[in-house]
């Protein structure tokens, strides 16, 4: 493998590596809340198309905000169905995936003709960070990315801090343990899973807006892929913890890159095997990794009517 | 006095369980209306060619709707089964495609002289595969504490990567040319039970499927285990000295080749061959089928009518009025929104009686001290 193939390698890694960065660091906050959002999936998606009408009518900066205002709606959803109804996470989440695709497939033929042309926006030009982007190897991969990608990597410490480091993370994390013992102190855990949730729509509409204005240029139905629920299995792999988290995901991001990898070395292996190999490896990798590490203590867990 | 009390309870269980189909079915609609109207479309024209593609005529009832109701009234008991038992199975997508692949696998290597026999053989690899892929799930969830929510996802997928595989690969057709299995020789296809409409006698498998769940459910030993331990773990285990571990495996692996004979009467009732694209999300739908039947295996045939009824319809919408299908998805959704969240509005609300016991956290095999 020259080395030339190898940058390319971590590239594409980090490069697919972002939307579910994005996505996953979004879920950790509304986990650690104690709400596990099945409904993320959605949340890319509706990112996905959003973006795209919105960078074809403002350009791809304001397509990315819009993406993640998007998110941000379609969880707000969630929130009222799971949070303030109190109605089963798990079947409210699979109802607001099913919302999205459904949603985002019909409204892309309705704005785009029935067709389904391809419509192509600009996408987000890689930012070259001086001196940095050119280390040898790992220099394209870290230094020499769009926008979003420097977004995600800033996201990590960013949660880390607020999470750890401010009374509000400490509400919030005890919200996902101990739902009662936090109201006790004075914490309103429907805000917080509220807070949660909605930090999750917005990070799950970015990742949808990263996916089509800084890598595929285009929409198509259903382009999400599974990225929501590969999003739920890396915030376990990385024990809900945003370090462990960014670690997974990148993980990810190799995998689906040796797709490339194994293309560029000519191995003649039916591509089905390299789209189904990062879910077989969550599967391994949950088994491996749920055991050990304890979820929050109330995770998908219904509040009371008290709390 | 005491009977009285019992009756007006009855009363209100039956208002309910009539109610809440109709609050979610008319809310599909309105929704579907007002979505038609913002983007666009005659709403009323639309609306007659739903019907028309689902109701219209007998023909259309029994070759559209009833023929699109048979994999849903199959992917609903699975999905019925399993909540009930306290699984949240969401993978019936992936076990009705490896069993649709494992009758094909079977079907296409038979030779036609097996006949019925063979007919029978390729169902019950449908069955035992469909079981086999779900007991990857079970065996996650039991040994390793792996939310099953997430593995089901994960493995309908994989399945979908598979049958892709499967039909580019070792079961291609013989020309090599179409991303497709060879057709199912006649003499292995599931019989017409009407002449002259695409409706065969899968549907009849699958009624009988639902009332035999039924009938287990509520009259046998091993049923009331299986409500017992979905309804309540713990005490499932300390009065009714119940192995919940044991049942949980039995009804999740039901549950897989409930699935998966669903997906087998697919391919050798309707398509013939085994295709990619073979389910348009049935195992996804049939969550919404098994909500609005209340997850009673009997009911679940007219959800899976309804549900039926919509899809076959919003085919014909797409076809006749240029109508995006997709939005018949955006009507279901609305309904299991409002069909989860009534739950908890209805007069039952925090008595017990919960739909579903999902989201509690599952016993992993050890825990330690919290990851920070």
């Amino acid at each position: 493998m020259s080395a030339h193939t190898a940058a390319d390698f971590l590239d594409a890694s980090v490069r697919n590596a972002t939307p579910l960065l994005f996505a996953a660091l979004g879920e950790t906050v509304a986990e650690r809340s104690g709400v596990i959002n099945v409904g993320v999936e959605g949340a890319i998606i509706v990112g996905c198309l959003a973006g795209l009408a919105g960078a074809t009518a403002f350009g791809p900066t304001v397509g990315l905000a819009i993406a993640g205002a998007a998110g941000l709606t379609i969880a707000a959803i969630f929130a009222v169905v799971a949070i303030a109804l109190v109605a089963d996470q798990i079947i409210t989440g699979t109802a607001i995936t099913m919302l999205g695709l459904g949603l985002t497939s019909t409204l892309y033929r309705v704005m785009y003709g029935d067709g389904g042309a391809a419509l192509r926006t600009p996408t987000l030009a890689p930012i070259g960070i001086p001196l940095l982007s050119r280390i040898p190897l790992i220099g394209g991969a870290l230094f020499d990315q769009p926008l979003p990608t420097y977004l995600a990597m800033l996201l990590v410490p960013a949660v880390w801090w607020t999470l750890y480091r401010t009374r509000f993370g400490l509400s919030l994390r005890a919200t996902g343990e101990n739902p009662a013992a936090a109201r006790a102190s004075g914490t309103s855990p429907r805000r917080m899973q509220t807070i949660g949730v909605l930090f999750g729509g917005l990070c799950g509409g970015l990742a949808g807006g990263t996916l089509v204005l800084a890598q595929v240029g285009t929409f198509a139905e259903g382009m999400s892929a599974g990225r929501g629920f590969v999003a739920i299995a890396i915030v376990a792999l990385g024990r809900w913890h945003p370090v462990g988290v960014a670690l997974a995901a990148l993980v990810f991001g190799m995998a689906s890159a040796l797709q490339f990898l194994f293309q560029a070395l000519d191995l003649k292996l039916p591509y089905q095997l390299f789209l189904a190999l990062p879910y077989a490896l969550t599967l391994v990798a949950l088994a491996f990794a749920t055991g050990r590490y304890r979820a929050p203590q109330s995770l998908g867990v219904r509040l009371t009517a008290t709390d | 006095m005491n009977t009285l009390v019992n009756t007006r309870m009855n009363t209100r269980a039956t208002l309910r369980a009539i109610l809440e189909p109709l609050l979610a079915g008319v809310l599909a609609l309105l929704v579907l209306c007002g979505l038609l109207a913002v983007s666009g479309y005659p709403v009323r024209d639309s609306l007659t060619a739903l019907w028309q593609g689902a109701f219209g005529s007998w023909s259309v009832l029994a070759s559209g709707t009833l023929v699109r109701a048979t994999p849903l009234l199959f992917t609903g008991l699975a999905v019925a089964v399993a909540f009930r038992a306290g699984i949240l199975n969401i993978g019936a997508e992936g076990q009705l495609l490896i069993g649709a692949a494992a009758a094909t696998a079977v079907a296409v290597h038979l030779s036609p002289a097996f006949g019925v026999a063979g007919l029978l053989l390729a169902l019950f690899a449908g069955v035992c595969c469909g079981g086999l892929w779900a007991a990857i799930a079970a065996v996650l969830r039991l040994r390793f504490g792996v939310l099953e929510v997430i593995s089901t996802i994960m493995l309908n997928v994989i399945a979908l990567n598979i049958t892709g595989m499967l039909v580019r690969g070792p079961l291609q057709e013989p020309t090599h040319t179409f991303p497709q299995s060879a057709l199912i020789d006649q003499a292995l296809r599931l019989p017409r039970v009407i002449p002259g409409t695409r409706l065969h006698a899968g549907v009849v498998l699958a009624v009988v499927t639902a009332l035999t769940i039924a009938w287990f459910l509520r009259a046998t030993a091993s049923g009331f285990r299986l409500r017992m331990t979905g309804a309540n773990p713990p005490a499932a285990a300390s009065a009714g000295k119940i192995d919940v571990a044991r049942v949980t495996w039995l009804a999740f692996v039901a549950s897989g080749a409930i699935a998966g004979l669903g997906g087998a009467v697919e391919v050798t009732g309707v398509t013939y061959a085994l295709y990619e694209n073979l389910s348009p999300g049935y195992g996804y739908t049939a969550i919404a089928v098994a909500l609005l039947a209340r997850l009673n295996p009997a009911r679940a045939i007219g959800s899976a009518v309804i549900f039926g009824a919509l899809e076959a319809g919003a085919s014909a919408m797409q076809r006749d009025a240029q109508v995006p299908a997709g939005m018949v998805g955006v009507a279901e959704a609305c309904v299991i929104l409002v069909l989860v969240a009534s739950e908890w509005i209805g007069p039952r609300a925090g008595k017990g009686g919960r739909l579903i016991r999902g989201g509690t956290p599952r016993p992993g095999p050890t825990t330690t001290a919290p990851a920070t």
